[in-house]
């Protein structure tokens, strides 16, 4: 049972941080398990920006530890794009390269907010998340058109993660209230660009957008996909059994 | 994976007006990512402000075992260091 009722700044907050650190715990389960070498350090270096960033943004919205270790799947407010599996790396590579081509739009929005820690945590934030964007985009080129075997894994990858975009636009009541407030930036002010930047990419990647489908929503209110508790149990396990542990 | 990559000597500059330094390899698709990999993997600590990669293969390095006629020969000629001029003591800095 979901068991927050909070004002719309601690919402965006933790709609924000939630996103942040389930995709940089995420990510983090690619660490020894990379492809090669190289683009382990690499995943690992982009799951630490995103761990530093819901620190920050979860330890404003209360304590940080407790809300990230202490909540159960139905208080997260992640959307449902970023608690997806990780797949191979290609199918991983989908995910951050429309996840964070969102999220740096929403940074350069964000850094005008009327809220000071929203507009400073962004122009900290958009520097690494410009660079989590290229380097997807480049992986997206790569792949894409790359082998026949990578060019295939790039599109299955697309295709599991396409359905999940339209939630980034989507305005709720808690999220309304926030852009009323000029807290929040309204995503639906950048979907146009958004999808002109995506599609750039997939051309020069040779890709095929996929056929939109019936969007899938909820993440925001807590309705999440069963692969949320899947990634919190490992997470969450420590500090739970042992509640006084330091270390 | 990486095994199909070529290898790639990363230089980093560590600071404005000190040169690149060799700093070690990474194995990257092409020189785009190569750059990426030396950054993730070279500079995560602060230690650089500007990376260079340079293809492995296109370094031309002296043969090891001409390294007796190449190298040697410097030993004994200890007259081309500057260490036998006196320097008076108000020159400081030297």
């Amino acid at each position: 049972m979901a068991t927050l009722a909070v004002d719309p700044r601690t919402d965006y907050l933790l709609r924000l941080g939630d996103d942040a650190l389930v995709l940089g715990q995420r990510l983090s389960e690619w660490c020894g398990h990379g492809p090669a070498l190289e683009v382990d350090i690499s995943l690992a270096n982009l799951a630490l920006d995103l761990v530093g960033q819901a620190t920050l943004l979860l330890d404003e919205a209360g304590d940080g530890d407790q809300l990230a270790f202490h909540r159960d799947v139905l208080d997260f407010r992640n959307c449902l794009l970023v608690e997806q599996p990780n797949g191979d790396f290609a199918q991983t590579i989908a995910r951050h390269f429309l996840y964070t081509s969102w999220q740096h739009m929403l940074l350069q929005r964000l850094t005008k907010s009327s809220d000071r820690f929203l507009s400073e945590f962004a122009h900290k934030a958009i520097k690494e998340i410009a660079y989590h964007r290229d380097l997807a985009s480049d992986w997206m080129i790569r792949l894409g058109d790359g082998t026949e075997d990578s060019a295939r894994r790039m599109a299955d990858g697309l295709a599991w993660m396409w359905r999940f975009v339209p939630e980034l636009f989507e305005v709720d009541d808690a999220l309304q209230a926030a852009i009323d407030a000029r807290i929040a930036p309204d995503p639906r002010e950048f979907e146009a660009e958004y999808r002109s930047a995506i599609g750039a990419v997939l051309a020069e990647a040779k890709l095929e957008a996929p056929a939109d489908q019936r969007p899938i929503l909820g993440g925001r209110r807590g309705h999440h996909s069963e692969h949320l508790g899947h990634l919190l149990a490992p997470m969450q396990f420590l500090p739970r059994t042992y509640p006084d542990a330091k270390w | 994976m990486s095994g199909d990559w070529p290898l790639w000597e990363v230089f980093v500059r560590s600071k404005g007006g000190l040169s690149h330094r060799h700093v070690g390899s990474v194995h990257a698709p092409d020189a785009e990512l190569a750059l990426a990999h030396a950054r993730d993997t070279y500079t995560r600590r602060m230690e650089g402000v500007s990376l260079w990669v340079v293809a492995s293969a296109e370094i031309v390095a002296s043969d090891p075992d001409q390294a007796g006629e190449l190298f040697e020969p410097a030993e004994s000629k200890i007259y081309r260091h500057p260490t036998f001029y006196d320097i008076p003591d108000e020159v400081k800095h030297i």
